[in-house]
């Protein structure tokens, strides 16, 4: 029961770097904009939240760091994707490419590649209360973010907006809608909260940065927009279950049942997983109207 | 401004002391070298129906998304009540009371009928949709329609996709309503709905632009009818005196010969075949379908064919018609060999072809042209290599291409099917006249015993559409069998010797082209029974 309980609290915290990235995500790709840029958003996100609250001493400064990287990435993403109607797939890739080694590349000016300082982290609410014992940004993101963009994107203009440019930018000109403004629109809130979400690596998670502190959890997320299928609480879903899995296999490593196993097969369990639920639910999925589409009048 | 012919004149009814609603002063748009629009004058009245006539590729689209803020006109004024506005985008347009129902409808499919009327005024707060749903109601009860506000576009007809596309425009108070070819995806029935609901609309002092190049419909809706040509506006008169062969005339740019097809495509002429064919002979059966059933898409959510019998004898045209996505893409597909049926059979020249590919039904002697014209042809490879692709077999000379030959016969193709293009031009860079020509030889030229075309004229001029229907006809003379399927009944009733109509998936019924008149083709299109029909 305690390993339990242990497990959902362990969930839930692993779960709140995915859910910002895969909510953010997610609100571009309804416009029709896939960002592949977003697994070096949420690597620079990480790392700016870090750089900023190790020279300030403060998290929430790191936070604002990290947003405002977010929001670059999203300018450069619009920029190319939009404004000059690069391949998706190549501006993505390529802005990946670019934070991580620019996250790197700071990295290693500042600390030659040695031991980084410890950070003043987020400290945890609740404390000692089992399960409710969280960072607030996991709070934020389930009790706030989810809701909201879910009543964003279902009733609000700015959602109805957000759906008609992703499903036909076309209708979505014609009345009156200005699909680039819409896009970008889209790309900074999606480039924000995905800087989020890795930022909580650093500020609240590991209190540091490390090498490939992503992990990988970038390219998650773009799988499970795809999960849920565009919708706000299948990904909330899809993330709790990742992290879930992930939370699972770390304890299971430290039990002696699976002792023989080897490490990486459990690391490797949540990605299974994911890949799983793709190929199962993957099929004849609906992509929105516009998906990788760039739009021009003419 | 220079008027560029005297035609151009406001006609003798202008000038009633009314400021038009919106007035087109010199309007120029070119694309590269191309003059879309060219100096275009163009007054709209209050309560008229104002036709835009000219041949495929006159500008009359251009034209109308000019006005609408869609395209940039590089030169021209615009006045709205004698104003002078300036329009760059759809948001200006529908400030300044002008709404558009564009040729490829701007719905978004997913959405409910309530959240596309609001696309165009919401902000980005709260949605109040039950205002909105009021709105959709009110503007519905203004031109006498019904329809339910959270029906998803995606399930509606296309009539009704066409309706929710004007009621967009006017929950705006528009006042001037534009439609660009408003007819051509619909089935006769609807062309009539439509036709009084623009008269109800005229009746409450909306002035309607609407685009077309079939002139019965000018002249059963429009007060007035501009007729452009290569750009330039030839003439704007009132409908009442103008005589319909005299604005084909004006709209081709030469005498037409004919007096069928709305004196448009010169057929039942000099150059038209004989007589249909005779029934008395027993002919040969080219094609036979048995029970051919296709699995639909996802989105289709039903079988895209079901249960499709039908035949075609030699020397015989049958024409498929139905509103699109009806499923005749499915049976080009399975009869061309690009899709396999789940059940059913295709039998050609009485040799069991079901499941076929595409190589083996062409060797049975099926020539296809398909709809995409773009989609079949290399565009970056020239006329000759175009020619040859599917037979490259045939131009060998042990394992290298024997160029020569395929110049030569390249050469022949290009004479003989008037092709206006070198053998080493790139096909890209060709007129769809000519495209759609290329094709036609390297099909034709095999003299296929089964010619199976979609769409042939589709986007074409009158010179070229000629040709082509001409080419089609004289395969039925050579006793070939042809399988039409075509989204234009006019075209369909001149080249079919018998019809069938597809509606969901089936055949809704089959008439002897001497039978078949647009409201009963019409009915069947749009889910009638034969037995309503013929009753
Ligand atoms: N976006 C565009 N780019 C290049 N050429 C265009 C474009 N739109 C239209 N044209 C060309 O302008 C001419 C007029 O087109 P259009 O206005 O669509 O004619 P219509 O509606 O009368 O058939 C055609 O030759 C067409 O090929
Ligand atoms: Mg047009």
């Amino acid at each position: 029961m305690t390993t339990l309980i242990a497990l959902v609290g362990a969930a839930l915290v692993s779960a709140t770097p995915l859910l910002y990235a895969t909510l953010g995500e997610l609100v571009t790709e309804r416009t029709g904009i896939l960002n592949l840029g977003i697994e070096g958003t949420m690597y620079a996100g990480a790392f700016a939240g870090f750089l900023v609250a190790a020279s300030t001493g403060s998290p929430w400064l790191g936070l604002l760091g990290a947003v405002v990287v977010g929001l670059l990435s999203g300018l450069l993403m619009g920029l190319l994707t939009v404004t000059f109607g690069v391949n998706q797939h190549v501006a993505g890739i390529g802005t990946t490419l670019l934070l991580i080694g620019l996250s790197e590349f700071v990295n290693r000016l500042k600390y030659g590649g040695g031991a980084v300082p410890q950070i003043a982290k987020f400290g945890l609410l609740f404390r000692d209360v089992p399960v409710a014992e969280q960072y607030l940004l996991t709070y934020i993101g389930f009790l706030v973010l989810a809701p909201v963009m879910w009543w964003v994107l279902r009733g609000s203009g700015f959602g109805l907006r957000v759906r008609a440019v992703g499903e036909n930018p076309e209708a979505a000109d014609a009345a009156g809608i200005s699909v680039t403004r819409t896009r970008y629109a889209a790309l900074l809130v999606g480039g924000a909260l995905t800087a989020i979400g890795g930022a909580v690596l650093t500020l609240a998670i590991l209190g540091s940065f490390t090498l490939n502190i992503t992990a990988g959890r970038g390219w998650v997320s773009i799988a499970l927009v795809i999960f849920a299928r565009w919708r706000v609480w299948p990904a909330v879903f899809g993330a709790l279950l990742f992290a879930g899995v992930d939370a699972l296999q770390l304890q299971l490593a430290i039990s002696s049942t699976f002792e023989s196993v080897p490490r990486e097969l459990l690391i490797a369990l949540p990605y299974l997983v994911v890949v799983a639920t793709l190929a199962i639910s993957g099929r004849g999925v609906r992509y929105p109207g516009a998906y990788l589409r760039p739009y021009r009048r003419a | 401004m220079t008027a560029p012919q005297p035609a151009a004149q406001p006609t003798a009814s202008y000038g009633t002391g009314h400021t038009p609603v919106v007035e087109l002063r010199g309007i120029r748009k070119a694309f590269g070298d191309l003059l879309a629009n060219d100096d275009i004058d163009l007054r709209l009245r209050r309560g008229e129906v104002h036709a835009l006539l000219g041949e495929n590729g006159a500008g009359k689209s251009t034209l109308m998304r000019g006005l609408y803020g869609l395209v940039r006109p590089d030169a021209g004024q615009v006045l709205v009540d004698g104003r002078p506005v300036s329009i760059t985008s759809p948001k200006d347009a529908i400030a300044a009371g002008i709404g558009m129902v564009t040729q490829h409808f701007a719905l978004v499919a997913p959405m409910t009928v309530t959240e596309n009327v609001m696309l165009s005024s919401v902000g980005l707060g709260p949605l109040d949709l039950a205002a909105a749903r009021r709105q959709v109601k009110d503007a519905a009860a203004r031109i006498g329609v019904a329809i339910d506000p959270d029906a998803r576009v995606e399930a509606l007809s296309i009539g009704e996709q066409q309706r929710v596309e004007i009621l967009k425009a006017l929950v705006h108070d528009c006042r001037v309503l534009l439609l660009d070819e408003p007819t051509a995806v619909l089935v006769p029935q609807d062309v009539d709905a439509l036709f009084t609901t623009l008269r109800r609309l005229t009746e409450q002092g909306l002035a309607v632009l609407f685009t077309s190049h079939k002139l019965h419909e000018v002249s059963a809706i429009c007060d007035r009818v501009t007729v452009l040509r290569r750009g330039r506006v030839v003439t704007t008169r009132d409908v009442d005196g103008a005589q319909a062969r005299e604005l084909a005339e004006l709209m081709v740019g030469r005498p037409v010969t004919g007096v069928a097809r709305d004196a448009v495509l010169g057929f039942e002429t000099d150059e038209a075949p004989a007589a249909r064919r005779d029934v008395d002979v027993p002919a040969k059966t080219v094609l036979r379908v048995r029970g051919l059933t296709v699995a639909g898409t996802a989105s289709q959510g039903r079988r895209a064919l079901f249960d499709v019998k039908l035949h075609v004898d030699a020397g015989e045209v049958l024409g498929v018609a139905g509103v699109s996505g009806n499923g005749q893409r499915e049976l080009v597909d399975v009869l061309t060999g690009m899709r396999e049926p789940v059940a059913g059979s295709v039998e050609v020249d009485g040799v069991d072809l079901t499941g076929a590919g595409p190589q083996r039904l062409m060797d049975a002697g099926v020539g296809r042209i398909p709809e995409d014209r773009h989609a079949s042809v290399v565009p970056d490879l020239s006329v000759e290599d175009n020619l040859v692709m599917e037979h490259l077999d045939e131009f060998r000379r042990g394992p290298f291409v024997d160029r020569r030959k395929v110049r030569a016969h390249a050469n022949r193709l290009i004479e003989e099917y008037a092709i206006k293009a070198g053998p080493t031009d790139t096909v890209g860079s060709l007129s769809g006249g000519n495209m759609q020509k290329v094709l036609l030889a390297r099909v034709l030229d095999r003299e296929p015993r089964l010619v199976i075309v979609a769409q042939p004229t589709r986007g074409l001029d009158v010179g070229a559409t000629e040709y082509v229907q001409r080419q089609l006809l004289r395969q039925r003379e050579r006793g070939a069998g042809v399988l039409l399927v075509s989204e234009d009944l006019d075209e369909l009733l001149a080249l079919s010797d018998r019809l069938v109509v597809l509606s969901e998936g089936r055949v809704a019924g089959e008439l002897p082209v001497q039978e078949a008149t647009p409201e009963r083709l019409g009915l069947l299109m749009a889910g009638g029974t034969i037995e309503e029909v013929t009753a």
